[in-house]
């Protein structure tokens, strides 16, 4: 098994976090994994990215220009990402703010609407949690239990008891997934 | 059996947690993107509450290596970290300590230049540390991590040979593996040295005040006596030579039946890794040689798979520099090529294909 995943987004999304928390679980199921952020100038104020790579065996490049899964929460990084989907790779995202939704007709895409989830939830930070939810549904990759125990490795102790808010969230975002073609 | 236990970390941050965890004495530093993680870490982390580490952020680099010195003249396991501008700063400390034999560890995680340049990964100081930097004939034994957990593990490693050859030790990384999070697994802990242990290792050099049964012992890399200077100077190639000798370290990939040679270190071995996969998937025999130590350089290596091979390709996120090492190695016969990116730009492992596909074409 390899799985070659970009998440995309705005700086404050958390999706450098949720790429933290599916490497995390990589390692509590033996695999090796890979976590590139963009540290660039991006990192100061706009968009954020990170390539996650898990693997049964050793990762070469933790760099790649073609992804099985691309996970988008925003209008720049659809544009920039949309054509770096393998075919019949996986492109997901929340339409929340897309003017000009994907076009490609030889990869899988859903929608996942988590902005609005979390308002109706009225926790904003469940957000990049949610959309986790949406992936771990169509791609079954990494167990929920550790999902779970990899966020008890990622976030310190004192945050524990938002642990099953976050799974309340992933199980949320597993259930509003919505196949688009 | 207890299960190995892994950490999901940046290079940056393994690189503070390793010298704490092996005993280090005192990092000195200036706060530079992209490796600043590492000062943040030992600052977050508080060595000096546990193991009695001292963290301290200087008010410039040039303190920062001067710091060094003296912390290295005691005999204490110290080290230093920056990024490109910042270790061009600290090139008259570096062989100021390359003359006077005192051992320490800087970590240069470099980014684009020349000048201030970009925050973004390069390679483009690998002359810079192998070839000098600092005036006068001395070396600096170079380590090359290609991944996460070879920045924990050439800390402990670099203190190791900076001691045992009495000389400046560089881990040259740059920002891509200083900012990916990798699995790792730590090294075992070792406690800091007593005074007393210092003394009984290091007693014959360290500067901690003359008892009166011995010689004073000054660091310094002052000599006006010319013949002195040069009888110091061929010291400095002997010991060079035995460096050469017992500490070349490099990893052949897939070389066994290569035609066709990628030598690439760091960031541009991880990606020239997946170019090897890519071109095996397209019946090419193409092989990586990865050196780990850039100096000393594994020329030899290089030597002893030359007659089975068509030609060579260095990879390198520079303009070409590490190619000239390779061009020696290979010694004109075969052609040696060159493939680089600059200022902050990531080759990928496509564009290395087309590149050797383009070697192999031309041939």
């Amino acid at each position: 098994m390899k799985e070659e995943i970009i998440i995309a987004g705005f700086g404050g999304q958390g999706v450098l976090s949720m790429g933290k928390i599916l490497a995390y679980s990589g390692i509590m199921q033996d695999q090796e994994v890979t976590w590139m952020p963009s540290y660039g100038p991006e990192m100061r104020g706009g968009t954020a990215n990170v390539t996650v790579i898990l693997s049964d065996d050793r990762i070469s490049s933790p760099i790649v220009n073609n992804f099985d899964t691309a996970i988008i929460l925003n209008q720049q990084s659809l544009d920039k990402f949309e054509n770096a989907v393998k075919p019949d790779g996986i492109l997901i995202y929340d339409p929340n703010g897309i003017t000009h939704p994907p076009t490609r007709k030889d990869i899988k895409i859903y929608t996942v609407e988590a902005a609005e989830e979390a308002a109706r939830m009225k926790n904003a930070k469940a957000f990049n949690m949610i959309v986790l939810g949406g992936f771990l549904k169509v791609k079954p990759i990494v167990k929920m239990d550790n999902v779970i125990a990899g966020l008890k490795k990622s976030l310190p102790e004192r945050h524990h008891h938002l642990i099953p808010m976050n799974e309340q969230a992933i199980t949320r975002g597993m259930e509003i997934i919505k196949e688009e073609n | 059996m207890e299960k190995t236990e892994y950490k999901l970390l940046k290079g940056n941050e393994v690189i503070a947690i390793a010298a704490i965890r092996c005993g280090c004495d005192g990092y000195f530093g200036y706060p530079i993107t992209p490796q600043s993680e590492v000062m943040e870490t030992l600052m977050e982390l508080k060595p000096w509450e546990t193991t009695g580490m001292v963290v301290l952020q200087a008010e410039s680099e040039v303190a920062s290596i001067n710091m060094l010195y003296g912390g290295a003249a005691t005999g204490k396991k110290v080290f230093t970290s920056s990024s490109s501008p910042g270790i061009s700063l600290m090139a008259e400390g570096l062989t100021y300590l390359a003359g006077a034999e005192l051992p320490c560890l800087v970590v240069n995680v470099v980014r684009g230049g020349p000048g201030l340049g970009t925050i973004q990964p390069a390679q483009s100081d690998y002359f810079q540390a192998t070839k000098g930097g600092g005036h006068g004939d001395y070396r600096l034994i170079v380590l090359a991590p290609a991944s996460v957990q070879e920045m924990n593990d050439f800390v402990d490693l670099g203190f190791e040979l900076a001691f045992k050859y009495r000389n400046p030790v560089m881990i040259l990384s740059d920002g891509m593996i200083g900012q990916m999070m990798e699995k790792v697994r730590l090294s075992p802990e070792k406690p800091r040295l007593t005074n007393a242990e210092i003394e009984e290792r290091y007693g014959s050099w360290t500067v901690v005040g003359k008892p009166s049964t011995r010689e004073r012992h000054i660091a310094t890399s002052l000599e006006l006596d010319s013949a002195k200077q040069e009888k110091f100077n061929q010291k400095l190639v002997a010991k060079y030579a035995e460096v050469t000798k017992n500490e070349t370290r490099y990893e052949k990939i897939m070389c066994e039946d290569a035609e066709y040679l990628i030598v690439a270190y760091g960031s541009s071995a991880r990606i020239s890794q997946k170019t090897v996969e890519l071109a095996r998937e397209k019946g090419i025999k193409l092989g990586l040689l990865r050196p780990i130590t850039l100096y000393p350089y594994p020329t030899e290596a290089i030597r002893e798979i030359l007659p089975q091979l068509k030609s060579v390709l260095a990879v390198e996120m520079s303009t070409g520099q590490m190619v000239e090492d390779v061009r020696l190695a290979v010694n004109g016969k075969i052609p040696v090529e060159h493939y680089g990116r600059a200022g902050g730009m990531i080759p990928s492992p496509e564009e290395v294909l087309d590149a050797v596909e383009n070697l192999i074409w031309r041939k």
